[in-house]
């Protein structure tokens, strides 16, 4: 009887979960997508963003946040997959018990955190000896790229752990070195769980919000360097959602439907690749 | 004589898997390693590739030598050794990449770029375990796509294609069945030509019918190393005896 109530609550709360996602989802797009029959792609897709004018082209934030993105992972895989290579190959148990989670722990970190950080360290320093506004995309790229390194280091970590043993003794046993075996073996035979979390890596740099408005300076304009100041579509949400009335809000949440499609993209390429459910 | 050991012992931390080994194998001949599961066959073997490098805390004494050079010497190649002495494992393990690239690992590994050169190499050596002409036209598929027969040809492909002197097997049939298994045989008796082998077994049988010698071991040691005429015939020990009569394993 007891099992029974249980059960019953579980799938309750269970449904209630799912439900809500897809209330979220209906909510998001039906806010939004109104607007951008209403005025059209061409408008939506072009640069000038003046919503309290009638123009609502998100393309500049668009370029920005792939800008940052593509930045964020220029900084994070090379550094990403070098921590999972050794967490995995050339480490002994002990510091990987140790070093994994202080490395996930990472991604606990509060984003507001990063952006702090970026704001009293990182921007001077660009500022100084790079020139330019120190807000910038150099600066949002590298703090981004420190914010995704855990899900690229233990996603890749798995996926190298998941190489069965068999593989490295075959390796060797033609004479191969350790970095050899690594190179042209484990990391072609993990590739689809490094890809997935480079992917979800990816997802996270697009979505993240607070850091980048504290340091990538929310430019309304296309950035000509990595120097410049930027604004994403995540800094255009945050920072005019809590003043926008009309067309403005609906604009803004065309925005937040089109990030939202990009995210669920990333999230199905990345599921659809290690094949996991 | 291509290896010799003199009293060779082998500890996993505490536990002795191999007491006081002593043998010797000859040159292209197929040496067969027979005895009941967890008796040291496969340690014994991977002695000889000093693949037991790769676990933690194992300790070795006595002295192994081959082609009279002490293999476990601060001074010696391992990885020369390694290329010297393939090893084919007991569950085929045909790399997650391409069959071409399979049999293209080793030269790759030994720094040959050359694609003529790598060209001829992997038709070389499918010819070489009678795969060329199944696979011919397949070599870009992924490996994994095989049979676990032509797996495990191709398995031995990889290694020949880095020529190899000695080839150790350790136990390479049992994951295949009984038609498959002659035939993986019939290309040892095809490959001890060019090569030495060394085939670790549990199946008495198949060591009766292709080695030329056989060493019987039980709890680590090596009770009775002989060919494999007299061992099946008439061995000198009451424990080989016990076994080879199914009294025990
Ligand atoms: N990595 C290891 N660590 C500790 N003990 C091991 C290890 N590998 C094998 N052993 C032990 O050594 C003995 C011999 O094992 P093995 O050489 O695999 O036997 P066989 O191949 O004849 O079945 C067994 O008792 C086994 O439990
Ligand atoms: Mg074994």
């Amino acid at each position: 009887m007891k099992d029974k109530i249980a059960e019953k609550l579980l799938l309750f709360i269970a449904f209630s979960a799912i439900l809500s996602l897809l209330l979220i989802t209906f909510f998001i797009f039906q806010q939004g997508i109104p607007l951008i029959f209403k005025v059209g792609l061409s408008n939506f897709f072009s640069t000038h963003w003046a919503p309290t004018r009638g123009n609502f082209g998100i393309l500049s934030m668009i370029i920005g946040s792939l800008m940052v993105t593509a930045g964020a992972l220029v900084v994070g895989i090379p550094f990403g997959l070098a921590c999972a290579i050794f967490l995995a190959e050339f480490s002994s148990p002990p510091i990987q018990k140790t070093l994994k989670p202080i490395i996930e722990l990472l991604a606990g970190i509060p984003s507001v955190v990063y952006g702090f950080i970026g704001i009293v360290i990182l921007v001077p320093f660009i500022r100084e000896h790079f020139g330019g506004p120190g807000f910038s995309v150099l600066a949002a790229s590298i703090i981004l790229g420190i914010m995704i390194l855990p899900t690229i280091v233990s996603i890749s970590y798995d996926a190298l752990l998941a190489v069965p043993n068999t593989y490295r003794e075959g390796s060797y046993a033609v004479g191969a070195t350790k970095w050899q075996t690594v190179v042209m073996l484990l990391l072609p035979a993990a590739r689809s769980g490094i890809v997935a979390g480079i992917i979800l890596g990816m997802g996270r740099a697009i979505g993240e919000t607070m850091a980048v408005i504290m340091i990538a300076g929310n430019a309304l304009k296309i950035p000509h360097s990595m120097l410049d100041s930027v604004r994403t579509l995540t800094s255009t949400l945050a920072l005019e959602l809590g003043y926008a009335t009309g067309d403005h809000r609906a604009a803004l949440f065309a925005c937040g439907s089109f990030l939202f499609l990009i995210i669920i993209l990333l999230n199905i390429i990345a599921i659809k690749i290690t094949g996991r459910k | 004589m291509i290896i010799k050991t003199a009293n060779l012992n082998l500890y996993y931390d505490k536990f002795q898997a191999l007491k006081n080994v002593n043998l010797s194998i000859k040159e292209n001949l197929i040496t067969g390693i027979i005895g009941p599961s967890g008796c040291g066959k496969s340690t014994l073997l991977r002695v000889f590739n000093r693949m037991n490098d790769l676990i933690k805390n194992v300790k070795i004494t006595g002295s192994i030598l081959i082609d009279k050079k002490d293999i476990y010497s601060p001074v010696y190649d391992l990885i020369l050794l390694r290329k010297n002495v393939g090893m084919v494992f007991q569950r085929p393990n045909a790399f997650p990449i391409s069959i071409f690239d399979n049999v293209a690992y080793g030269p790759r590994v030994w720094g040959i770029s050359d694609k003529k050169t790598l060209i001829e190499i992997v038709e070389r050596s499918l010819a070489a375990v009678d795969l060329f002409d199944s696979i011919k036209d397949r070599l870009k598929d992924s490996a994994l796509s095989l049979s676990a027969e032509k797996k495990q040809r191709l398995c031995i492909a990889r290694l020949l294609a880095v020529e190899p002197q000695i080839l150790l097997m350790d136990e390479p049939c049992s994951a295949l069945d009984p038609i498959a298994t002659g035939k993986i045989e019939e290309l040892m008796i095809e490959l001890k030509k060019k090569y030495t082998i060394i085939i670790v077994t549990h199946n008495m049988q198949q060591a009766a019918r292709i080695a030329d010698d056989v060493g019987f071991m039980l709890l680590g040691e090596l009770i009775e190393f002989a060919s494999a005429k007299k061992i099946f015939t008439n061995p000198l020990d009451k424990r080989t005896f016990e076994y080879i009569s199914g009294r025990f394993g």
